[in-house]
């Protein structure tokens, strides 16, 4: 990932913090599952359309996790018994990595996964 | 009372031997605000007690062998600063105790009585630092030494690596008191800058602290959390990073994963070691030398 990639993405941090914070979706938007656990993502690797506008919703089975996607600077708060909800549209093809960003103890440097643009 | 210096000692530390000095830190000798007198410290990182796994075989040997490699410097700093990770996480709340009584019995044999400690987030992010704070007080305080304000910061009691709002008005209040010229030095675990985000290496808040400490013209950051040295500057303000004391860690974005680097039973502990902090009255005011645990 590019540090320009990067600086495009912190400018976008405050719209995402916003896309996560709605209380429901469009009906056209694309909707990803990602379910977090002590120390992976299920799936670790979620494939999306260049273009295609998603919605991707976190949920957690054992404790609070972080999900972070810096290439698109967007992250949420993945707590037990909520939903937490990111809006990405990919706009270039490549791999991106997410990760857990609230430390979750012993495998917490291991817990990430890849999101790659087609 | 004249302050004792072993010369050749000293004058290694002060960029004969190998220190670098901080760029930048000039200090404007009419400016009131100064380093006092000359001294050291010591800042040793990421020591990880209770790590066991192929990335240090001699884990349970690691960090008396830092113990000793400080007690045998010819001249003994002023003090010593553990900036982190003292232990390796655990999900068992008498199990993270057990490791921190022995790492505080372990560090005990320092000869230097002036130690001090600040949380990485494997002490403290799990139970918010509850059990750190038994063992080891407070994770963020200031204190002043010969001329120089020390400021710990804790961006790891918070799990979302997060200064946050109340511990940033304290450091903001904290910095109301002081000239504009006098020499700081801030002691924190994490990044404050965005090192590298897709590795957890930032600070979430850590921008916020470093708007606050912009106006300030002799700033230094010293931390861990990194697993390496490293030197970046945010504006005037330099960050360095210490190596650990467990296993080293691949430099920012050199690989697709911030595994750790494999122990080379040709070199052990090679990547680990710890950090001598030099502060003088004229010149630079900081110069660092990093000493290596392998050295033989
Ligand atoms: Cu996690």
């Amino acid at each position: 990932m590019s540090r320009f990639a990067f600086a495009l993405g912190a400018i976008l941090v405050g719209a995402a913090a916003l896309a996560a914070a709605l209380p429901g979706i469009a009906q056209s938007e694309r909707v990803v599952r990602i379910t977090a656990k002590k120390y992976e993502f299920d799936p670790p690797k979620v494939t999306l359309k260049r273009g295609e506008p998603v919605v991707l919703e976190l949920t957690t089975l054992d404790r609070v996790h972080g999900f972070k996607l810096p290439a698109f600077g967007v992250r949420a708060d993945v707590a037990p018994g909520e939903v937490a909800r990111v809006r990405i549209t990919p706009d270039a093809a490549g791999k991106f990595d997410f990760l857990c960003d609230s430390f979750c103890g012993s495998g917490h440097e291991d817990m990430d996964g890849e999101i790659v643009v087609e | 009372m004249p302050y004792h210096v072993d010369r050749r000692d000293f004058m290694k530390l002060a960029g004969i031997g190998g220190a670098v000095f901080a760029s930048g830190l000039g200090l404007p000798k009419a400016a009131g605000a100064a380093v006092q007198q000359d001294f050291f410290f010591v800042q040793l990182s990421d020591t990880h007690w209770g790590f066991a796994g192929a990335p240090n075989p001699e884990a349970a040997n690691t960090l008396k062998r830092a113990v000793a490699a400080a007690n045998a410097l010819a001249r003994q700093p002023d003090f010593i600063v553990f900036t982190g990770d003292l232990t390796h996480t655990t999900d068992d709340a008498q199990e993270r105790r057990r490791r921190m009584a022995e790492f505080r019995d372990i560090v005990s044999a320092l000869k230097v009585k002036d130690v001090r400690y600040i949380p990485g987030e494997h002490d403290a992010s799990l139970d918010r630092g509850a059990a750190y704070q038994e063992f080891f007080g407070k994770p963020n305080y200031t204190f002043d030494h010969k001329g120089i304000h020390f400021i710990a910061l804790d961006n790891v009691s918070d799990p979302g690596a997060l200064i946050g709002e109340s511990q940033l008005a304290w450091l903001s209040a904290d910095l109301a008191q002081l000239k504009r010229d006098q020499p700081i030095v801030v002691l924190t675990h994490r990044p404050l800058f965005d090192l590298q985000p897709d590795w957890d290496w930032a600070t979430r808040d850590g921008a916020k602290a470093v708007e606050l400490l912009t106006p300030f013209a002799n700033v230094t950051v010293f931390y861990g959390h990194i697993h390496q040295e490293h030197h970046h500057m945010t504006g005037r303000i330099p960050h360095h990073a210490a190596t650990s004391l467990i296993f080293p860690l691949p430099a920012p974005g050199s690989q697709p994963k911030r595994a750790p680097l494999a122990w080379d039973p040709a070199a052990p502990f090679k990547g680990l070691g710890f950090r001598e902090v030099a502060a003088r009255t004229s010149g630079p005011a900081l110069g660092i030398e990093e000493l290596p645990l392998n050295k033989g």
